[in-house]
């Protein structure tokens, strides 16, 4: 197992640049996300440490030790690719062995290891099968006993759930996440899905634009985002994001509406901030306290409803458990706790 | 851990030399075998056989093989014969890539719908393909032969004929022989690629087209032949590049005769060469038809793009 | 589905139109090679004559040279076909997977290799190869052979190396293969359909090629079986059940590898086509 350091990293195409100066170490075990929507830049930063892409500049090391002119075979880490990239012609013991027929592994140990990976991942019956007779789920499987057998020193996953159906998405993810209690192997995992994000990782690692908007844990991400994307970004339904003027140490909405703050912010009187919530840590005022919205929309998703308002003109969403939401129309009045209050400046920064 | 960046800019590019020359060096050394053989055997050929347009090069001269600059040119530019050959190359030409596609494209749509069967008929009706080319033309030569072949005795049946003779020796249509032979040989060509690029038409754009009520006329006008468009555009001008330089049938069917009637210039460089010896003389034709191929496809190509970038 | 009757039928019969213009010519060499030669002339235009023979054939195939052309001929078309398949396969793959300075230049020069007028070439190439000693030998007919087919068995083989997923050399680099070994051991025996394909068009073109075949070799002992042929043509003009035998003959070995590898030749050309 191994720790990974990333300094100053850069990649260009030409003159188009698609990551800025990339800084990140990851720690000896550690379950690592890339998380961001397409175009980020989080799978060219996973096939730079896997060594399918050139360095254009800055240095990654694996266990101190400088790899960027490494091919990747020398790198000694495993990957599982969006696509599983099982190759056709080799049955699943094929597969699951090739790595270690290259390095010329005796056979009993090659039997062992793929015997070992086969039965943590059910799948013995299948070891004859060509990739052709397997279902999505069992090629997933193939494609990471295919990356355990050879105990690297790092994981590294390119999205590799985002072919399965909704179900079996959450069945593998699980799996993988009892993968890693099991093996304590360092994990690089790439993915657009925030809820695998937050359920999978040690430290997220939220990307935007080729540069690193955010890294800390899941929670962390959740609770104080560091901006206005990581905001956005994580949660879902997505956090509601009202302009507002700050003035005597509330915060006002367009049309006057006062919403109270925990604590006075750090600006002088009269700036132009955005007030985050999340749809969750919105409630209904029943007590005739409140400020006023209308009811658009409600969706039920079983577990609680989602109402979509609008405030003065404004989109926001609410999420409540109370069923009786459902059959609320017209207008209601909702309220801001202002312990779940998150502000951010002009440039879409966190204020506290 | 800490380094400023300037250690690391020092180190940016720190692979021994020789690393990076073989990381460098290998999508050439995949090419070499390839490239090796083309330039030894067709790149310095083509050089050699560029100065001998301007040189007298007789096989038969002892005294042959000066430098006489454009002398060749200048005598070609006073041959009739090259003039009623380049004629005759632009008819041959012309008509074997237009019956070629025509048939070709018909015969790709009929393969492109499944039906039992398909494998043989496609590999039947592909068939002509493996034919050597000088086998096909001898076999049409025959066919033609009113002694040995059918088709005299079917025209002179159908009143298209006075009596059995071969359109081979006839001046007015010697050209048709050579042509219909070519267009046999050829539909096979045109028929594979235009089918391969068929069935890479993903097929719910037929049933979305078909549910938006379109009939068979107009998908084909607005999914098929946009599609089969780049493809089109690529193998006609391969085709007709290749057609021009194909002597093989008419050398072997008529020689050039009746009267230099299907004398093409590919073949009249043949006659030159082998017949008269005079590869000097030979080689400023091929010259000249290498050159007017070569504006032919820059024009196609420069066409294509100006077409491209006005959408 | 009594409205779509119509079209079937017609499909049908337009396929029967094709297959009939394709093999009728085919049909008529057979015939005249079994026909008698007293039958020849009397019964010229019968589809199928009252009495059949093979003393054409035995007449070649004893008589002439044939037995050797058709040797010679197997021996240059069969290495044309290797050496041309396994450069293709190497310059292929570099066209495909690799983005290198010298990549357009490259993918030109073979176009243009496209549109020589091959005549142009027969006096150099001669001039190069005799003092090699290459001329009147079948290693000089594969050479030449070699480079003429190269260019398109690039692209042919860059098409449907473009068909295969970059994901799996990748997959294989990780697992511990240089870029050589996964081509070799992964990207290779995936191709086999387009080798094949391959194989089988340079077969062909190299089993028909006549100019360069009749221009580097003179004497029987080197002689391919197209000029054979053409040389029994122009000594037998009238001896046709004869001549149509040897042309029989000739048809089978491509036929047979054409039919083999016809449906990869569709099947490569279509994967490229998916993608570029």
């Amino acid at each position: 197992m191994a720790s990974i350091q990333i300094e100053k990293l850069e990649k260009s195409y030409g003159h188009v640049s698609v990551l800025h100066g990339i800084d990140l170490d990851i720690r000896d075990g550690e379950f690592i996300v890339l998380v961001g929507p397409s175009g980020c830049g989080k799978s060219t930063l996973l096939r730079m440490i896997a060594g399918l892409e050139d360095v254009s500049r800055g240095e990654i090391r694996i266990d101190g030790s400088r790899v960027n002119e490494r091919h990747p075979k020398d790198r000694d880490i495993a990957m599982v690719f969006q696509s599983y990239a099982l190759y056709p012609h080799m049955n699943v013991a094929g597969n699951m062995s090739y790595s270690l027929r290259l390095r010329k592994t005796a056979k009993e140990k090659i039997g062992a290891a793929v015997a070992g990976a086969a039965s943590k991942l059910g799948l013995e019956p299948l070891l004859e099968r060509r990739p052709k007779a397997l279902s999505g789920g069992q090629r997933q499987r193939v494609a990471m006993g295919r990356a355990i057998v050879r105990e690297p020193k790092a994981f590294l996953f390119d999205e590799p759930l985002s072919n399965l159906d909704a179900r079996l998405r959450e069945q593998m993810r699980a799996e993988i996440k009892k993968m890693h209690a099991d093996l304590k192997a360092t994990s690089i995992y790439v993915t657009h899905d925030q809820i695998e994000a937050m359920t999978l990782a040690d430290r997220i690692v939220a990307m935007h634009g080729g540069v690193v908007q955010q890294v800390g844990s899941p929670l962390e991400l959740y609770d104080r985002p560091a901006n206005l994307f990581v905001a956005g970004f994580i949660g879902s339904p997505g956090m509601n994001f009202l302009d507002i003027i700050y003035r005597e140490g509330a915060a006002f909405l367009k049309d006057g509406s006062r919403i109270a703050l925990k604590s006075p912010a750090p600006v002088t009187e009269g700036s132009n901030l955005t007030l985050g919530i999340r749809p969750e840590h919105m409630t209904i005022a029943t007590d005739g306290t409140g400020i006023a919205a209308k009811v658009e929309l409600a969706e039920p998703t079983g577990f609680g409803i989602i109402l979509h308002l609008s405030v003065h003109g404004v989109p926001v969403k609410v999420f409540t458990l109370d069923r009786q939401a459902l059959n609320m129309g017209g207008e209601i009045a909702v309220s801001f706790p202002a312990q779940h209050i998150h502000l951010f400046d002009g440039e879409g920064r966190r204020m506290d | 851990m800490t380094m400023t960046a300037d250690t690391l800019g020092r180190r940016h590019d720190r692979r021994p030399w020789l690393t990076r020359l073989a990381h460098a060096s290998e999508p050439y050394l995949y090419s070499a075998p390839s490239l090796i053989l083309i330039i030894v055997v067709m790149l310095v050929p083509l050089v050699i056989g560029i100065s001998y347009a301007f040189r007298d090069i007789q096989l038969l001269n002892p005294f042959s093989g000066g430098f006489i600059g454009l002398e060749h040119f200048r005598t070609l530019s006073e041959d009739p014969a090259f003039y009623g050959a380049l004629r005759n190359t632009l008819w041959w030409t012309g008509a074997s890539v237009v019956l070629q596609f025509f048939f070709g494209l018909v015969l790709a749509l009929l393969l492109d719908k499944p039906f039992w069967g398909r494998g043989l008929v496609q590999a039947l009706v592909f068939l002509p393909w493996a034919v050597p080319s000088f086998l096909a033309g001898l076999n049409w030569a025959w066919l033609f032969n009113p002694v040995i072949g059918p088709i005299p005795h079917w025209l002179f049946g159908l009143g298209l004929m006075d009596q059995p003779g071969n359109i081979l020796s006839d001046p007015h249509y010697a050209m048709w022989g050579p042509i219909i032979a070519n267009v046999w040989w050829g539909i096979p060509f045109f028929a594979i690629t235009l089918l391969a690029a068929l069935q890479a038409i993903p097929r719910d754009l037929y049933e979305a087209a078909s549910i938006d009520g379109a009939n068979w006329f107009q998908r084909f006008l607005s999914i098929t032949l946009p599609f089969l468009a780049p493809t089109i555009a690529i193998t006609v001008l391969l085709r007709t590049v290749w057609i021009s330089n194909f002597a093989d049938l008419i050398v072997v069917m008529t020689g050039g005769g009746p009267a230099d009637r299907t004398q093409i210039v590919a073949s009249y460089i043949f006659t030159q060469a082998f017949k008269a010896l005079d590869f000097g003389y030979a080689s400023a034709i091929a010259l000249v038809l290498l050159v007017l191929l070569l504006a032919y496809s820059m024009l196609i190509i420069l066409l294509r793009q100006t077409l491209l970038n006005k959408d | 589905m009594k409205q779509s009757l119509l079209p079937t039928v017609a499909h049908r019969l337009a396929i029967l139109c094709y297959i009939a213009f394709a093999l009728f010519p085919l049909f008529w060499l057979l015939k005249v090679s079994v026909t008698p030669n007293d039958l020849l002339y009397s019964e010229g235009v019968r589809m199928w004559p009252s009495r059949t023979t093979f003393d054409h054939y035995a007449f070649v195939l004893r008589h002439s040279a044939f037995p050797t052309f058709f040797k010679n001929s197997l021996i240059v078309s069969a290495s044309t076909a290797v050496v041309v398949t396994a450069c293709a396969s190497l310059s292929g793959y570099a066209l495909s997977r690799f983005s290198f300075r010298a990549k357009y230049a490259i993918i030109a020069l073979m176009l243009l290799t496209q549109m020589f007028p091959l005549v142009m070439l027969v006096a150099p190439i001669f001039k190069i190869l005799s003092p090699l000693g290459l001329t009147n030998s079948l290693t000089g007919l594969v050479i030449v052979y070699s480079a003429f087919n190269v260019p398109f068995a690039t692209f042919l083989m860059q098409s449907f190396f473009d068909g295969i997923p970059k994901d799996l050399e990748e997959a294989a680099m990780i697992d511990g293969a240089t870029k050589f070994v996964a081509f070799r051991q992964i990207i290779l025996p995936l191709t086999l359909p387009g080798i094949a394909a391959t194989l089988g068009f340079v077969f062909t073109a190299a089993w028909s090629e006549l100019l360069f075949a009749l221009m580097l070799i003179n004497g029987n002992d080197a002689a391919t079986f197209p000029v054979g042929l053409l040389t029994f043509v122009s000594k037998f003009s009238v001896d046709f059940g004869q001549m149509m035998a040897a042309g029989v003959m000739a048809l089978i070995p491509a036929g047979l590898f054409f039919l083999l590898i016809q449906r990869y030749l569709v099947q490569g050309l279509t994967a490229g086509a998916v993608k570029g």
